[in-house]
């Protein structure tokens, strides 16, 4: 099991509600992945405009938590605001929180997000910090009260996985009270597997099941990689030695000193 | 009177907030609301009055990661 503040859930996968070929493939693929927690956005709706209930009655049968995101978000100001109008929304105090630098690589503006978060926090909210991998915001990010932390892999869709894997291994070890969850940049399930073998809680995934070939079939596949990397954390990874080691027996080899 | 609901110029008789939004049809709608950056709890809608030049934002549920 793993805990959210205080919410207890057997999944440790989050998946977002973005970028599926349909309605449908959304929820088969969220149902696949066995995910309890889902991310979702707050938007404008158009005068007379029906779909964001619409949308959100497709969350609603899937029968999972909502964790509403304040994506797009550029300032401390638009942040709080956005994860208030979401309070407000879907009546619940879980945010997270985005504060973004930059149109291209979608970096988390982390000067912005501990501001924004230690606002959040005192106002009541649950917050769960999308930022980088660097361990000084995410220690900042503790103290202002978050006890959720999402570092990112890599770059929001890029599917290049962990490209940073001694500061996440890091960030594990110097942060063992605080929940810890992959965020953006996985691509494959061995990234989310390679996530959970480091010891994080959850990750967070959207594009990579999204935009599969087959959402269905890639988000079951999701499903059993972050069950194998948490099963091999917990079963003990052991660690990486520099030269070569025999696995069979060496005694009672036979013609041993045999010359040739 | 002109008000601002999502970036637009909007036209409207209302001066109370639940009047814009039934105008407007979103009267029963999921929606959150926030005018001039402020967010409007729904049990303040009643009372909150529209003045020319207002931004309003309505928004709801969207899909998102």
């Amino acid at each position: 099991m793993v805990s959210f503040y205080g919410k207890e859930f057997s999944s440790r996968i989050l998946t977002g509600t973005a970028l599926y070929p349909s309605p449908q493939i959304m929820q088969d693929a969220i149902r696949a992945s066995g995910a309890q927690i889902v991310t979702v956005s707050v938007r404008r709706e158009a005068a007379g405009g029906k779909s964001g209930a619409a949308f959100f009655s497709l969350i609603s049968e899937l029968g999972v938590t909502v964790l509403p995101n304040t994506a797009g978000c550029k300032t401390v100001r638009e942040a709080v605001t956005t994860a208030k109008l979401a309070r407000e929304l879907f009546g619940q105090s879980w945010v997270k929180l985005e504060v973004i630098a930059d149109d291209d690589t979608l970096q988390p503006e982390v000067v912005g997000l501990v501001e924004a978060a230690a606002i959040l926090v005192k106002e009541g909210f649950q917050v769960f910090p999308y930022c980088t991998e660097d361990l000084s915001v995410a220690q900042r990010l503790r103290d202002v009260g978050c006890r959720v932390i999402m570092p990112w892999a890599s770059p929001i869709g890029s599917a290049r996985g962990i490209t940073n894997r001694d500061a996440l291994l890091l960030l594990r070890q110097r942060l063992p009270d605080v929940a810890l969850v992959v965020d953006a940049g996985l691509g494959a399930p061995s990234h989310a597997a390679e996530a959970m073998e480091l010891g994080y809680d959850a990750v967070l995934l959207n594009t990579a099941i999204a935009k599969a070939r087959n959402p269905v079939d890639m988000a079951g596949a999701f499903r059993l990689g972050v069950e194998a990397g948490r099963a091999a954390f917990e079963a003990g990874l052991m660690g990486p030695r520099d030269f070569a080691s025999p696995s069979t027996p060496t005694v009672g080899t036979p013609f041993w000193h045999a010359v040739p | 009177m002109f008000v601002i609901v999502n970036g637009e110029r909007t036209e409207t008789r209302a001066t109370l907030l639940p009047e814009l939004l039934i105008e407007l049809s979103h009267a029963n709608a999921h929606v959150a609301i926030a005018v001039n950056e402020e967010v409007v709890p729904r049990a303040s809608w009643a009372a909150t009055t529209l003045s020319e030049g207002d931004a309003i934002e309505i928004l709801t549920p969207r899909q998102g990661g």
